[in-house]
């Protein structure tokens, strides 16, 4: 059986080099076009690569991919600019400094407009108040990247079919078995799609979906440059990235190109895109159309007058190119859930190609990749994330951010309201404030708790940045659960059972703690990768000797239940409960007084003790376990029972001056107050339980992913810690990623060449400090900084480990 | 019209153009090249659907003063096309020059240069492949399978041009931007009774396809056996 890839863009070629290489035989690659240029997005991509990203996973992708590409010889570094025309942006560019140190990439610096004029001699510096300068931005020969790259395959008994047009893929009992092609068929047990923006089309053959939309990015090239006729290599120059006006400008031989992510956002289906033989050029390259780039060329102008005012310079070459669009932003890599051995390697740019080829071809191999792909793992979405209203809508939305000021809590505008809970139309009436988690509207923030602030004193925030997507009734609501009770609706959790007579094999193999448990116990239990590091953290309530329920977060519970389904031994079946159960929590010193008002059930602390779960005689059941370190239960009920038991709680809760509090308090303050690990934040593959200072007393006897890995920790000294640290001075409020440094701005880097950044911050009401936490290296415990829009705020290292800075000794959830 | 393989639409009355871009076609283009080099005001003309004013502005963006319209959502014949042109052209007149490509590059009738010349009671010139004004003359060069014919004519006079006349030049961006403000006229013809029909479109055998992909030496041994060399 052969394992099949199809496309020849620079993912397909990248991944089928990298699978000849990790030793897969009997490899078949494909495509329905021409090598070396098939006729994808990479044949028309402007081949530059900007290292520099806020998002680590990323950055980690770019800087492999760069890696790769130097050492075949295919990069040429010529620097590149992200200039500045407004205030606003010089923050964002401040802001991606911090970015730089923590990702790891050092030679960035901002420059004045002097300095632009000086790399860059032919813009209008007068219009720019500053750049970002990274010296190591290049450009690459994508094609020949990937000419080499299956060149190499195929010196290792690959074989590759140009011309090969892919008619159907056969599943059989959910897995793929057969690729049927115009050349005729190839048996396959593995089957990658990395056909870029065909992908969508092709998974539909094996009844998948990835959600991904044909968008146009507009490009013009210009030439011949009087100034670049004696450049000595196809760009002498650093590309300039205009910002402000979501605009590129690039030497291209003796031309410059000018590229736009400004114009409207131009989609495509995947079935519409002309064939190889009706197209003009190849197929991703459709007419330009003219009317959406007028406003660009004016702003083009404004920056290179010396180049675009020269009306000897023509416009020699104008596309609508096409490339891949996704919802959240992120590539589409990993296993469908929907079909086992079929992949997906798709919405990749160049860019990240290599580095996406040599990921995604450990993880096929040797099941997890070197870099953490949990961002770009295909099975994220849910299915209301995969409709076209939403791949649509958010496309739309994205595209104009491509070098947007996007806040770390900017919420997206369309597609909203989806998934909404029963308790929706109350919270509404409460002036709740929604965020979106995983298509769900969860309140963040009530404005119906507005006068909570006076009357807790709580401080607001002075710099508008910091204050963005943030309100201080947050820090007010956490104050009253404090002293009170708090409901959340924390709906968006991701429910669904392990159920069968070899259920308790299944759990036991993906949970590293112990789930050979009582009945009615309640386990909080880090989920392991081979290596070691975070797969995901969750809890596991055991329901029954042949049932247990499992709760993870809305974000990540898709890639978990495909996690947990991979895992399951024959006769063992996962059953989903996120659409039919709701959850409320209600916390605080009050809780137990207002869940003992709505139910008979003996709730005291002997009767219903922590880290238990209950049915109570309302058929609620209810679960003692925290996120805030208080008081208090998670509470599920079938949806059409939802708003009973909201409605029940409130009522009972109002003698109790219970307030209802969003998700600032249950995913933030709360939460950081009590040094609790969020999957994502604190919790990836590049960490270990160690490390992150979660290691139970003792490793359980049984196998369990992650435990050859997690024991050979245990015997180690960790090169990093988990800390809880505090800001000395409440001035400006990190938001999360900032690097931690020495008092000379010098990064922190482990022995494992890891470097400290924030992993969470948020205020921590109720002691009274601003709390960041951060993995540090041993020797790094005092004169430490965080490095903030190019400032240096002290800090101090409270705690090293995972020892609550409130409520240290947990007094107030075993209460 | 640009694009690769011809695809007609469901009735054989249109080409599908779904995916196609839009362009004055290569004469034409040569013609206003050279129209925007001998310099004076420059006017171009086309009859066509709304969409055409692309093309107009891409003429102006290269050096056209101004465009005129005639706004139809239909096909017309060479006939009733030269009639509108020669009622635009009379009611803007006088020109010193009258430039056409010499035929279109869709209908080919290599007919409307030549009516509009007739009607106006004009010189005509065609198929040239140059052209020099020479104070109230023009004289023009015709290829004639290795030599040229000579013409000389007097302003004012109309003239029908081939490809390769001259290098048409790039529009550059400040072309462009100017091209958005220049005046355009938009007049809709009234369509007179067609004198020619169109039954059906056929596309021809072997259309779109100038490469073929050889597999394996053999098939490269046998092309150059065919050619006689090898």
């Amino acid at each position: 059986m052969s394992t099949v890839v199809i496309g020849g863009g620079i993912v397909g070629n990248s991944l089928t080099g990298w699978l000849a290489e990790l030793g897969v035989t009997d490899l078949v690659q494909l495509d329905k076009g021409p090598f070396p240029n098939p006729g994808g997005s990479t044949g028309h991509a402007s081949n530059f690569i900007f290292p520099v990203d806020h998002s680590k996973e990323m950055t980690q992708l770019t800087l492999e991919s760069m890696r790769q590409y130097r050492e075949a010889g295919t990069l040429h570094e010529c620097g590149g600019i992200e200039v500045a025309r407004t205030e606003e942006r010089m923050e964002e560019l401040r802001r991606r400094m911090a970015s730089a140190k923590s990702w790891g990439i050092e030679d960035c610096r901002l420059v004045t407009p002097a300095e632009i004029k000086e790399l860059v001699p032919f813009v209008d510096e007068s219009i720019l108040l500053g750049g970002f300068y990274t010296p190591s931005v290049a450009v690459v020969d994508s094609l020949r990247f990937g000419t080499v790259m299956r060149e190499q395959a195929q010196a290792k008994g690959a074989q590759v079919f140009a011309n090969t047009e892919v008619t159907g893929i056969d599943v059989e009992n959910g897995a793929v078995r057969r690729v049927r092609t115009t050349r005729g068929d190839f048996d396959a047990a593995t089957v990658v799609i990395a056909c870029g923006v065909w992908s969508p089309r092709i998974a539909r053959m094996a009844g998948a979906s990835i959600p991904l939309t044909p968008a146009v990015h507009q490009m013009i090239d210009v030439g011949p440059v009087p100034r670049f006729l004696t450049s000595k290599t196809a760009v002498d120059f650093p590309i300039v990235r205009d910002m402000d006006t979501n605009m590129y400008e690039r030497q291209d031989g003796q031309g410059l190109e000018v590229g736009s992510y400004a114009h409207r956002p131009i989609l495509h289906e995947p079935d519409d895109i002309p064939s190889i033989e009706e197209s003009a050029t190849t197929p991703t390259e459709l007419p330009f159309t003219q009317e959406d780039f007028e406003l660009q060329l004016e702003h083009a102008l404004q920056l290179v007058p010396e180049v675009l005012g020269d009306e000897s310079v023509g416009i020699k070459y104008a596309i609508n190119g096409l490339l891949s669009l996704t919802p959240d932003g992120l590539p589409l890599l990993g296993e469908t859930p929907e079909v086992k051995g079929l992949w997906a390697a798709s919405a990749v740019w160049v860019k990240e190609g290599p580095g996406v080829g040599k990921s995604v071809a450990e993880w096929m191999v040797h099941g997890e990749p070197e870099i953490d792909l949990q961002s770009s793992d295909v099975a994220r979405f849910y299915p209301e994330q995969r409709t076209p209203e939403h791949i649509k809508g958010r496309t739309s939305e994205g595209f104009n951010k491509t070098y947007g000021i996007v806040h770390p809590a900017e919420q997206w505008e369309s597609n909203r309201g989806v998934r909404v809970s029963p308790f929706y139309e109350r919270e509404r009436d409460l002036g709740a404030v929604f965020y979106e988690a995983a298509a769900w509207e969860r309140p963040h923030w009530y404005e119906s708790n507005a006068q909570l602030v006076e009357e807790y004193g709580v401080q607001g925030r002075e710099h508008e940045w910091d204050a963005r997507w943030w309100s201080p009734i947050i820090n007010a609501e956490h104050l009253a659960m404090r002293q009170r009770a708090a409901m959340f609706d924390l709906t968006a959790f991701c429910v669904f059972d392990v159920v069968g007579p070899n259920a308790l094999d299944a759990v036991q193999m993906v949970a590293a703690r112990q789930m050979n448990v009582p009945n009615g116990r309640v386990v909080y239990t880090p989920v392991l990768a081979p290596r070691g590091g975070f797969k995901s953290d969750l809890t596991i309530m055991k329901m029954e000797d042949d049932r247990f329920r499992v709760v993870t977060g809305g974000a990540h519970g898709m890639a978990d239940m495909k996690w947990f389904r991979d895992h399951c031994p024959d006769g063992t079946r996962i059953e989903d409960h996120t659409s039919s159960v709701c959850t409320v929590g209600i916390w605080g010193p009050r809780a137990r007084d207002v869940l003992a008002a709505i139910t008979a059930t003996d709730v005291s602390n002997e009767a219903f003790p922590f880290s238990t779960w209950q049915e109570l005689d309302n058929g609620v059941i209810a679960s003692r376990i925290s996120y805030v370190g208080d008081l208090g239960w998670e509470l599920y009920t079938p949806m059409e029972r939802g708003l009973e038991l909201w409605d029940a709680l409130w009522e009972a809760g109002r003698p109790h001056g219970v307030v209802p509090a969003g998700i600032g308090v249950y995913g933030t303050t709360g939460r950081l107050e009590k040094a609790y690990r969020a999957f994502g934040a604190e919790l990836d593959q590049d960490y270990d339980v160690v490390e992150a200072d979660m290691a139970w007393w003792k490793v359980k006897e049984e196998d369990f992913v992650g435990k050859a890995a997690h024991v050979a920790a245990r015997d180690r000294e960790p090169a990093a810690t988990l800390c809880t640290l505090t800001i000395d001075e409440l001035s400006r409020t990190p938001l999360g990623r900032e690097p931690i440094v020495r008092e000379d701005g010098s990064p922190l880097v482990d022995a494992k060449g890891r470097r400290s950044y924030v992993t969470s911050a948020g205020m921590g009401p109720s002691i009274g400090k601003y709390i960041l936490m951060s993995y540090l290296p041993p020797d790094a415990r005092d004169d430490l900084y965080v490095q903030y829009m190019e400032q240096l705020y002290p800090v101090t290292v409270d705690v090293v480990g995972s020892r609550p800075p409130f409520d240290p000794d947990n007094e107030r959830i075993r209460s | 019209m640009t694009g690769g393989k011809m695809v007609l639409a469901a009735d054989a009355q249109a080409l599908e153009t779904k995916h196609l871009g839009f362009t004055i076609s290569p004469h034409e283009e040569c013609a206003v090249e050279e129209a925007v080099r001998i310099g004076g005001e420059v006017v171009v003309l086309t009859l066509g659907p709304a969409e055409a004013e692309e093309q107009l502005r891409d003429c102006m963006a290269i050096g056209a003063d101004r465009g005129i319209l005639l706004k139809t959502s239909e096909e017309w014949d060479a006939q009733s096309t030269a009639a509108a042109i020669v009622d635009a052209i009379r009611a803007e007149g006088p020109f010193d020059l009258i430039l056409f490509g010499n035929e279109s590059a869709d209908a080919a009738g290599f007919q409307v240069g030549i009516r509009v010349a007739h009607a106006l009671g004009l010189p005509v010139v065609t198929g040239l492949k140059k052209i020099e004004v020479q104070g109230a003359r023009v004289r023009c060069e015709r290829d004639v399978g290795g030599a040229r014919d000579v013409y000389e004519a007097p302003l004012p006079t109309v003239l029908t041009v081939l490809e390769g006349l001259n290098l048409p030049r790039y529009p550059s961006v400040p072309g462009r931007l100017r091209a958005r403000s220049k005046p355009l006229t938009v007049v809709e013809p009234g369509r007179p009774e067609q004198k020619l029909e169109k039954l059906r479109l056929v596309v021809p055998e072997g259309q779109g396809k100038q490469a073929e992909i050889l597999e394996g030496a053999a098939q490269v041994v046998a092309v150059m056996q065919s050619l006689g060399v090898a």
